[in-house]
């Protein structure tokens, strides 16, 4: 496999917004998502600029954004190719079942992808802002049976092998994959660029395929059953204490120390 | 690997990450609930242009707002000019041959909200740049006039600038003195300008002048100039200090026997007034941008204190007065907007209005004056510190019921242009 003529695949989730005040649905079965303002999952816009890093040093040829999920994931994947993807692929999961929709569906419709389009690399943010699974990466590569080189702070191309930096409790692991593989994006990665207008104009002329699970063979059965969805507990008050063996006393009252 | 906690702890490593790049708390949760593009009937790619510029401006420009305020200086403009060059959004009416973006006076708009959203004053200077000098340059200049100036323009190179109004000549501009006599191939300026915005860092300026000055009528003998910094006897006198708009540059020009060559008159001898007053109606539209995007700012600061601020063992903003200054503001900011994107997007399909024009700037400045002392009343005694942004809206706001002509003379405009259907 020629270096210059990879294909590299990007999974974009669209999940509420990061500086959106979330709120817990009144029957507790989940989050409000009706009218909430959503964009591209943070890891996800880093995996995005990544791959288009890779495509502008000539490493890989074509960038394929995908996402799963409703109708309005389009505009996710008009984000990623405004970013700069080739083009973009929507599966169509109704509402309905995209409230079940979970890591496990996510990578068996990646891994269906993946294979159909000759994918050499696919890259994934490493967890989503909204359900912090952390799972897509991970399963998506089992499934494949591909090497996987999660938490990526750097990633090299060279040859057919990937040198991938992920950020471990330690510090920083080197790993070699060999190619194909799935690369899951951490923070420090890179800084995703904007935007830009002339790039938003040029992305309207780009294709988003749009394929059903069942075209891939997936099937979407629920196969996690949440419970409750509850606030975080309200932070309490504090105490002022007057000296330290007063701070002493109540911190091993409260069996802190 | 996968601990819980250390999810945790690289979720919020993740979280400072972006706060420390410019996520300023109070707009939590705010952005959507308060404006809504599907109702304002924005195109995908509007939508998307929107959402780049909040985020842009979120990083590069909100963290510095309040000190451009209270400094009177923008310091890092030139570089902050070049990443909006980068984004597409200076050229943003220019044709792509000369590097800008080809779009239409909705985007433009659009764009101008956004940065008056985060600070009025760079946004104003976003306008003046990008409207008052750079378009009039694309609708009116010449093959190699474009060719000379835009680029840089559109780059972010050079900060453009357009002056009309004298001391003794603002709403009446046709009385204007500064003189423009024919030597050789050179006009030579002599006279001054008054309160011409970006003046203090423009490179390239756009100038009007008396080429004829007994003409009867005064107004069929003004031509538009190309004025580069640097052209001898062309100078400005000190940065003036204004109640708001505080960091967008304001100063006189003084011209002493500045020679301008020929090839630098825009658009044809003593027909300036044409290029003047079609450039003012297009000049109302894309400034209207400007209170579109302070009301919104007082929004996205009032709005999260109504339903943090606590009386008589209550969020304030469950008052009923308090809800009525709400969708008091919302509903003058939300009619604003829906009169100034469509008058956009007729001038955009070629249908220019000049009563409509005027009548969005009329209309949304003053309501942008009205909505920000509603703002300051919302957060009380913080609104009138200024450890609070609230002043500085009332501030910017009123500027836009004086510039770019008076809310007297756009009632003329409006006026006349019934009177004439009726001569």
């Amino acid at each position: 496999m020629a270096a210059s003529g990879l294909r590299a695949m990007v999974g974009v989730k669209r999940v509420i917004d990061y500086a959106v005040k979330v709120r817990v649905k009144p029957d507790k079965t989940g989050v409000v998502t009706d009218g909430v303002k959503h964009s591209m999952n943070p890891f996800c816009e880093i995996a995005v600029e990544e791959a288009v890093r890779l495509k502008e040093k000539k490493l890989v040829s074509e960038v394929v954004a995908v996402s799963c999920g409703p109708q309005q994931c389009q505009e996710t994947i008009r984000t990623a190719l405004a970013m700069g993807a080739d083009r973009g692929m929507h599966v169509e999961v109704p509402a309905g079942d995209y409230e079940h929709l979970s890591p496990f569906h996510v990578s068996k419709i990646l891994a269906a992808l993946a294979k159909k389009e000759g994918v050499d690399l696919l890259l994934l943010g490493k967890q989503a802002i909204d359900d912090d699974c952390n799972q897509t990466g991970q399963m998506t590569a089992a499934f494949l049976d591909w090497p996987q080189g999660t938490f990526a702070s750097e990633v090299t191309v060279d040859g057919d092998w990937l040198k991938v930096e992920r950020e471990v409790d330690g510090g920083l692991e080197t790993v070699r994959l060999k190619l194909p593989a799935v690369v899951t994006a951490d923070l420090r990665l890179n800084e995703p660029r904007y935007a830009t207008l002339p790039n938003i104009m040029k992305a309207k002329k780009k294709k988003v395929e749009v394929v059903k699970p069942s075209d891939l063979g997936v099937d979407l059965a629920p196969r996690v059953k949440t419970l409750s969805v509850d606030d975080p507990p309200q932070r309490k008050s504090g105490v002022k204490v007057e000296t330290v063996d007063d701070l002493v006393a109540k911190l091993k009252e409260s069996g802190r120390i | 690997m996968a601990a819980a906690a250390l999810i945790g702890k690289r979720v919020s490593g993740w979280a400072r990450h972006r706060a420390c790049r410019g996520l300023s708390l109070v707009r939590r949760g705010c952005a959507g609930d308060s404006l809504d593009d599907a109702v304002n009937g924005l195109s995908t790619e509007q939508q998307q242009l929107r959402q780049t510029m909040i985020k842009f401006c979120q990083e590069h420009l909100a963290p510095k707002a309040q000190e451009i305020d209270q400094q009177n200086e923008f310091k890092g403009m030139r570089d902050f000019w070049k990443k909006l060059g980068e984004l597409g959004v200076l050229g943003i009416t220019a044709p792509a041959e000369y590097g800008g973006s080809g779009m239409g006076y909705l985007d433009h708009v659009l764009v101008m909200e956004e940065i008056s959203r985060v600070s009025a004053a760079v946004g104003l200077s976003y306008g003046a740049h990008s409207n008052l000098c750079i378009n009039q340059l694309v609708r009116n200049g010449n093959e190699a006039q474009k060719e000379k100036y835009l680029p840089k323009l559109i780059s972010g190179e050079h900060v453009g600038a357009l002056a009309m109004s004298e001391a003794n000549a603002g709403s009446d501009v046709v009385s204007m003195k500064l003189k423009a006599d024919k030597q050789g191939d050179y006009y030579v300026l002599n006279g001054n300008k008054f309160w011409i915005t970006n003046g203090p860092d423009a490179d390239v300026l756009i100038v009007y002048a008396k080429t004829n000055p007994s003409s009867v009528p005064a107004s069929q003998g003004i031509t538009a100039f190309i004025v580069e910094k640097g052209m001898p006897g062309f100078s400005t006198a000190q940065k003036l200090d204004k109640l708001g708009m505080r960091g967008s540059n304001t100063c006189e020009l003084i011209f002493e026997d500045c020679k301008i060559p020929v090839a630098n008159v825009l658009g044809h001898l003593n027909k300036g007034v044409y290029v003047l007053m079609s450039g003012l109606d297009l000049e109302r539209l894309v400034l209207c941008g400007g209170p579109l995007g302070i009301m919104q700012a007082v929004l996205d600061h009032a709005l999260p204190y109504l339903h943090v601020r606590e009386a008589f063992g209550q969020k304030i903003g469950h008052f009923q007065l308090m809800q009525g200054k709400m969708a008091d503001m919302y509903t003058r900011l939300t009619a604003c907007r829906q009169y100034a994107y469509n008058v956009a997007k007729a001038c955009d399909q070629g249908h220019f209005s000049a009563k409509d024009c005027a009548g969005v700037i009329l209309y949304s400045a003053e309501c942008a004056t009205q909505v920000a002392l509603d703002g300051i009343q919302c957060l009380g005694g913080n609104g009138y510190i200024n450890d609070y942004p609230m002043g500085r809206f009332l501030r910017d706001a009123k500027l836009y019921e004086i510039g770019a002509g008076t809310s007297e003379v756009r009632r003329i405009v409006i006026g006349r242009s019934f009177n004439s259907a009726f001569k």
